[in-house]
């Protein structure tokens, strides 16, 4: 019995068949790859999801727009969508799309779409009239008016939805592990499973990481590309 | 496609939903689950919110709270409860496996668009109608309870409504942690490969969270006096932590 302990003292180890610690640095060394694997998963889902958001929504915005009958309805509909459990949309995609990482992306870029499509539409609304007759009286057509005036002075709104949505969908990711393409969330699934304390919070603590990275990034690109809001307050 | 159909099987047959573990059962299990954390939310929640918005503090604690929540995987909070020594796994009462985790993480979940709606709506209580209640001789108390709370009352109630949305949906994901309610179905389909059972429950699982909703919208419509005279609210309303 003596040998035992002092074998188990000797490993250096925080996880083993008797310690179960919540945190454990020789995990992450012993576990490096599949750490950063799972981590470079989950931010490729997290991406691809955001970007199909904003590519949907920006067309789907644009048609609410022009067509403020079908604004309620894009939006119900949308709603509506985001209503539905992420863990029941995962399944229902499944049958179209099989269990592959596009099903993961789809489902989450269809929550990333409401949270856009309302970003789209309020930040093109908080762009102020006269600025839009300014712009009409210098004769800008229709398109150069939304991608020159209108677009660029929708950005902060804009960003601030694509903040929510980009958190939201770090978060959301870890769901896709219903069909084994959760990033981090299958980390945390299988430490559910073996009951393997350091792994789940591992997983769990990055994800948080990931989220607040993306936040930051988003904010510094928001200032790089909006210079003038950085001066108007004085 | 015959995974359709073996859908539709599976929902036609009586044999799924009846019985313990079936349909009805898990869906039982899972309303009581998202009613009881939606209450324990609403009583720890609302009173503080309320309370601090007619102080005018805590603003930074009421818009910081959604970010949070939104930050934090519903998944690996339940993850991180059920291994935990306590609450654990265990069977909790009617809630099932998992039940007393389950319920925490719910009504933590549900915190969120609670407290921000709660701060919000009686922050946005216009000075004008605060200065005439004032000019009436109120006290602070008759001011928050006839002035700002019946004011406050329609957000409030869109914050209850998101809430509820939330709960519900988290309610379903904690069955990735062998917890209670229809999920568990989708989950053992999955693992099982039972597709059609998966698909079949997570069906369930959406249009429950339909009526939920619709639901909810028409008791706020129910408590939103006069809303053909009041000024239309712009409509970015703060839509929910999504899960």
């Amino acid at each position: 019995m003596p040998v035992t302990l002092t074998a188990l003292a000797a490993e250096p180890s925080c996880y083993s068949a008797f310690v179960n610690e919540w945190w454990c640095a020789q995990y992450v060394e012993d576990r490096r790859d599949d750490i950063v694997a799972a981590t470079t998963e989950h931010l490729q889902i997290t991406v691809a999801a955001v970007l199909l958001g904003l590519v949907l929504a920006f067309p789907l915005a644009l048609v609410a727009r022009r067509f403020p009958r079908l604004e309620s309805l894009v939006l119900g509909v949308s709603t509506g969508l985001y209503t539905v459990p992420s863990l029941a949309l995962l399944p229902l995609l499944v049958p179209f799309t099989g269990l592959t990482a596009t099903t993961v992306v789809i489902g989450l870029g269809v929550y990333a779409l409401t949270v856009l499509v309302r970003g789209f539409l309020d930040g093109l609304r908080s762009v102020p009239d006269d600025v839009v007759e300014s712009a009409v009286g210098l004769g800008y057509g229709s398109t150069r008016l939304l991608l020159k005036v209108q677009l660029p002075l929708a950005l902060p709104v804009l960003v601030a939805s694509m903040r929510v949505a980009t958190v939201s969908t770090v978060a959301l990711t870890t769901v896709g592990t219903l069909v084994s393409y959760g990033g981090l969330g299958d980390l945390i699934s299988h430490g559910v499973q073996r009951n393997f304390r350091a792994e789940l919070v591992t997983a769990a603590v990055l994800c948080v990481v990931l989220a607040l990275i993306l936040d930051v990034i988003l904010v510094l690109v928001q200032r790089v590309l909006t210079p003038w809001t950085r001066t108007a307050g004085r | 496609m015959k995974l359709f159909e073996l859908t539709w099987q599976y929902l036609t047959t009586a044999a799924s939903w009846t019985g313990e573990g079936g349909l009805l059962d898990r869906m039982g299990e899972q309303l009581l689950l998202t009613v009881t954390a939606l209450l324990v939310g609403m009583l720890v929640g609302l009173p503080l919110a309320l309370w601090l918005g007619h102080l005018g503090r805590g603003g930074f604690l009421a818009i910081n709270i959604s970010n949070i929540g939104r930050a934090i995987p519903t998944f690996a909070l339940l993850a991180v409860l059920v291994t935990a020594d306590w609450p654990g796994p265990a069977y909790f009462g009617p809630y099932g496996r998992a039940g007393l985790a389950t319920l925490i993480a719910l009504a933590l979940f549900a915190l969120p668009p609670l407290v921000t709606n709660a701060y919000t709506a009686v922050r946005e209580v216009s000075a004008d109608v605060l200065e005439a209640a004032d000019g009436m001789g109120m006290s602070g108390l008759q001011r928050f309870w006839r002035v700002e709370l019946p004011l406050a009352l329609p957000l409030v109630m869109s914050g209850v409504r998101l809430a509820l949305v939330q709960v519900w949906a988290t309610a379903t994901i904690a069955a990735l942690v062998a917890g209670p309610g229809i999920g568990a179905i989708i989950v053992s389909g999955f693992a099982r490969n039972r597709y059609s059972e998966g698909i079949g429950a997570a069906l369930v699982v959406a249009v429950v969270a339909l009526v939920l909703e619709v639901l909810a919208a028409l008791v706020q419509r129910a408590v939103t006096p006069g809303r053909a005279a009041a000024p239309r609210r712009k409509t970015r309303q703060p839509v929910g932590a999504g899960v």
